[in-house]
């Protein structure tokens, strides 16, 4: 490893210490880890704000029975306020968009792309990614696909303009059932996102295998770095899939193949099989870099090391695998055979087990720990309460004859948004108070943050939980209407998402008094339990760390 | 019910005069029933009862169960999965608390460096195993249930998910076809031209939910329900019921839909189907045999049992014989 640290020593002199391009080569030529991972986190601020503004419409619209605000909306986006099934057709539009922004370009672009980016290669000791160009082209890819994406709102898509298929696109409503180039467009997205993120997997793995500094063995990385590599091996193995399936559809709708088409020997179920074989991975991969945010966190605060070091890295590697042969339990209502059905009710609830001891052994961390609750704290222990309701709710789903009744219902909506809304978007929160200062170089507000906390908590809580009630009514998902038994809980959860919102705004008003009023913050401005190779840089570090490699002593904590 | 035992008992002792007779019977009898509707041939639809198979305002859990299966199923919702998750939240929760009191940085100022402890890492591998197989046991069970095939002779109903309205095929019955649109909403743009608003018949249930053709079934019998769809893929839901199957164009699932009680059984459209997905919602009315035959013969070239009743030809003329006995016990049975 010595040469290695040596060709970076040497590559170093050749520069001034921290020279940095200028502003144009800086942000759009961009090598650098670093400021991609900047640029991942504020692109990821920016389509989530747009994701979050169309559920702010939707919960508008479900707050009463009856269409009260589709038709004035209709028309931004082309539609003729008079049509009715137009009108209809733009909630259908609405709820494609809020699921594939805040899943491909909110989520993964922050969590993996601006946390992995920024901190894997420090938390390993190496200088950068291991293919910087690359990871450039994978940033962009992410920035064109979302200009597809919203370029598709305002093309026509069958009944009215944009995608109305869901984030799923399930043919043949997505071929047949969805003529003009919107859905074309929403493929497209996919495609130039999907390829951005299959380049950063391959970068994640390339790094974290390569690049460890000298005796940051496997079982030595932080569980962070865990985390990022089986999310990365998911996105390999699982977004090629989603690639050729969706290459499928645009086959289907535009070169008259039938992949999809039972009038020509297709088979619409199969479209289904391929989609959630790289659906399933996929909602692991918004979540385990979350589960290695809160494993950092808790074990700082706890001031101690994380319990159970190699269960936890290897319940990730088994939640990473199952995760691949529990597809079927999103089709149990397609008509599935007997066989199948127990077979993936089975599976499915294997996956419980790796998941308890991540719960188990994070409170067991913070057993026998001295506690400190800042901010990041704050929202790690939330994650693991709110991560447990949506836990427990899927294991409710795991099998089959139950979800009979809640299958494609709001128990499902609530299920599945305790995990990502309140779990996914809970650790980011996490991470980024974590690690704001670090990135800025400014602390936030205690206060405010802690603040957004409790308001969010409140506001998420009213939002979704009733949402459980609503499913197990029988409320089925991806209506914009629905019957006055169903009023009360919805109505209650739209004024969940005023106080949401509420907490957005604090935590944009916290990131203004950081640039503007915020202390400098130190190197290692969480103390003692901060042991990870970040706390050892600058806050902001330099422009490029690392330039003689740290060394990994026998003794280093996780 | 004990009323729709009468009106079943009362169809029986009508069997034995000859099913043609019976069905005469019941077809002659339906205006004496409708007496607060102009007539529609020898049916009346069933007025829905408030809470049954509808869901109710503000209501925390699962609708009501009219089927064994929704029965089983209910139970392992309510009576084995809730506590389960319910106990395993609040253990998280205390033993959250639990932590952030004994161990923050006054209580507990000196961290322990204790990583390991591989009995309880044992425990809390195997514990959860056991909690799962315990709830995998009557989960397969539960499945197993609801694949069992319809017996011989099940009457078969051909459910067909349209963009955006169901049709319902009855081929044991003369192969006629039912069409079922939501009501329009007052007050609200029209969904589907030419049909009534909700609320202009005494009969019609809630408003997103009623239909002005219900699919009619027998209840307490074992029905086939082969569904398709002409379209897009569409899903076949009843939640009082327990049912949801998707509709698959080019595939045809079937399942046995068996419901105990006389009633009406509202669902909706459970799988994205395009704009008016929400839209097109389900009512199932389920009518003692005798009557379910009546309503059968309201339609051209209805069958039953494989026989074109000769009574099905005279019954329009005959529709004055309103003295039948038959006529009480059928509307008691609404």
């Amino acid at each position: 490893m010595a040469t290695t640290a040596e060709h970076f020593q040497a590559h170093a002199e050749d520069h001034h210490h921290d020279h940095k391009p200028g502003f144009f080569a800086r942000w759009f030529m961009s090598t650098n880890h670093k400021d991609i991972g900047t640029m991942y986190l504020i692109f990821a601020i920016f389509a989530g704000i747009i994701g979050g503004a169309v559920s702010g419409v939707m919960r508008l619209e479900l707050a009463e029975p009856g269409i009260q605000y589709l038709q004035y909306i209709s028309p931004l986006v082309g539609d003729d306020p008079s049509n009715f099934n137009a009108t209809l057709h733009l909630w259908n539009v609405l709820i494609t968009a809020h699921g594939l922004i805040m899943v491909f370009f909110m989520v993964m672009p922050a969590i993996i792309g601006g946390f992995g980016n920024w901190f894997v290669p420090i938390m390993i000791g190496a200088p950068d990614m291991a293919f910087p160009r690359m990871n450039n082209i994978s940033f962009w890819l992410t920035v064109a696909g979302f200009c597809s994406l919203m370029a598709s709102a305002f093309v026509p898509g069958g009944t009215g303009m944009g995608a109305g298929t869901g984030w799923t696109v399930y043919a043949p409503l997505s071929t047949t059932g969805s003529p003009g180039p919107a859905v074309d467009f929403g493929i497209f997205a996919l495609h130039l996102s999907g390829a951005g993120s299959i380049m950063g997997a391959i970068n994640f793995i390339t790094t974290i295998f390569n690049m460890r500094a000298p005796g940051m063995t496997m079982h030595k990385m932080p569980l962070f770095v865990w985390s990022v590599l089986v999310t990365a091996f998911l996105l390999l193995l699982s977004l090629p899939v989603l690639a050729a399936a969706i290459t499928m559809l645009l086959t289907d709708r535009n070169f008259g193949t039938t992949f999809f088409d039972p009038s020509g020997g297709g088979d619409p179920v199969l479209y289904q099989h391929l989609f959630w074989f790289f659906g399933h991975p996929e909602v692991y991969i918004m979540i385990l870099p979350g589960f290695g945010i809160i494993s950092q966190i808790i074990s700082t605060f706890s001031k101690k090391p994380v319990f159970g070091y190699l269960g936890m890295a290897y319940a990730m590697v088994a939640i990473g695998v199952v995760g691949f042969i529990v597809w079927a339990h999103h089709m149990y209502a397609t008509g599935l055979s007997v066989n199948t059905k127990m077979y993936f009710t089975a599976a499915t609830m294997v996956i419980a087990v790796p998941t308890g001891i991540k719960i188990f052994s994070w409170i067991a961390t913070m057993w026998g720990g001295s506690m400190e609750f800042k901010s990041p704290m704050v929202w790690a222990i939330g994650f693991i309460f709110l991560f447990t309701v949506g836990g427990v709710t899927g294991v409710v789903l795991a099998n089959g004859g139950v979800d009979d009744v809640l299958h494609d219902t709001y128990y499902v909506v609530a299920h599945f948004h305790y995990v990502l809304s309140l779990g996914a978007v809970t650790a980011l929160f996490a991470g980024f108070y974590y690690w704001f200062p670090k990135m800025s170089g400014k602390m936030h507000s205690e206060f405010l943050a802690n603040l957004h906390f409790a308001v969010f908590f409140v506001g998420v809580n009213m939002i979704f939980f009733p949402m459980h009630f609503l499913g197990l009514q029988g409320m089925p998902r991806r209506y914009p209407d629905y019957a006055e038994a169903y009023h009360y809980w919805n109505q209650f959860a739209t004024h969940g998402y005023e106080i949401m919102a509420v907490s957005i705004l604090i935590w944009f008003v916290n990131i203004i008094y950081a640039y503007t009023a915020g202390k400098k913050a130190e190197d290692n401005y969480w103390g003692e339990g901060a042991t990870t190779l970040e706390w050892t840089l600058s806050s902001p570090p330099p422009f490029h760390q690392f330039e003689t490699l740290p060394v990994i002593e026998e003794a280093a904590h996780h | 019910m004990t009323s729709g035992k009468n009106a079943s008992a009362f169809g029986k002792s009508l069997k034995a005069l000859g099913l043609s007779l019976a069905s005469f019977l019941a077809v002659a009898a339906a205006p004496a029933l409708a007496q607060d509707a102009p007539a529609a041939g020898s049916y009346t639809p069933m007025k829905p009862t408030e809470g049954v198979g509808m869901p109710v305002p503000e209501g925390l859990g699962l609708q009501d169960q009219y089927s064994k299966i929704g029965e089983y199923g209910a139970w392992i919702h309510n009576d084995v999965l809730l506590p389960i998750i319910t106990i395993i939240t609040l253990l998280v929760l205390i033993l959250l608390i639990v932590v952030m009191v004994r161990f923050n940085r006054r209580a507990n100022p000196v961290a322990s460096k204790t990583s390991h402890n591989t009995l309880i890492e044992v425990i809390w591998t195997l514990v959860p195993v056991l909690i799962l197989i315990g709830i995998a046991v009557p989960s397969i069970d539960l499945i197993a249930k609801q694949y069992k095939p319809a017996p011989k002779g099940a009457l078969t109903i051909k459910v067909t998910g349209n963009q955006w309205f169901w049709t319902y095929g009855y081929p044991d019955n003369g192969d006629f076809e039912v069409v079922s649109n939501m009501l329009n909403v007052p007050g609200q743009p029209t969904i589907n031209n030419g049909v009534r608003e909700v609320g202009s018949e005494p009969w019609d249930g809630p408003s997103h939910l009623e239909v002005d053709n219900r699919m009619v079934v027998p209840a307490g019998e074992p029905i086939r329900l082969q569904i398709t769809a002409a379209d897009v893929i569409h899903s076949f839901a009843v939640p009082s019921l327990w049912f949801k199957l998707d509709a698959v164009p080019g595939r045809i699932n079937e399942k046995v839909l068996m419901i105990e009680k006389p009633g009406v059984y509202y669902g909706q459209c459970s799988e994205l189907c395009g704009a008016k997905h929400g839209y097109m919602p389900i009512a199932v009315e389920a009518l003692p045999r005798d009557k379910y035959d009546a309503w059968v013969l309201t339609h051209p070239g209805a069958v039953i049992d494989g026989q074109k009743p000769a009574a099905a030809e005279a019954a329009a003329p005959a529709a004055d014989a309103s003295e039948a006995p038959a006529a009480d016990a059928i509307a008691e049975a609404e």
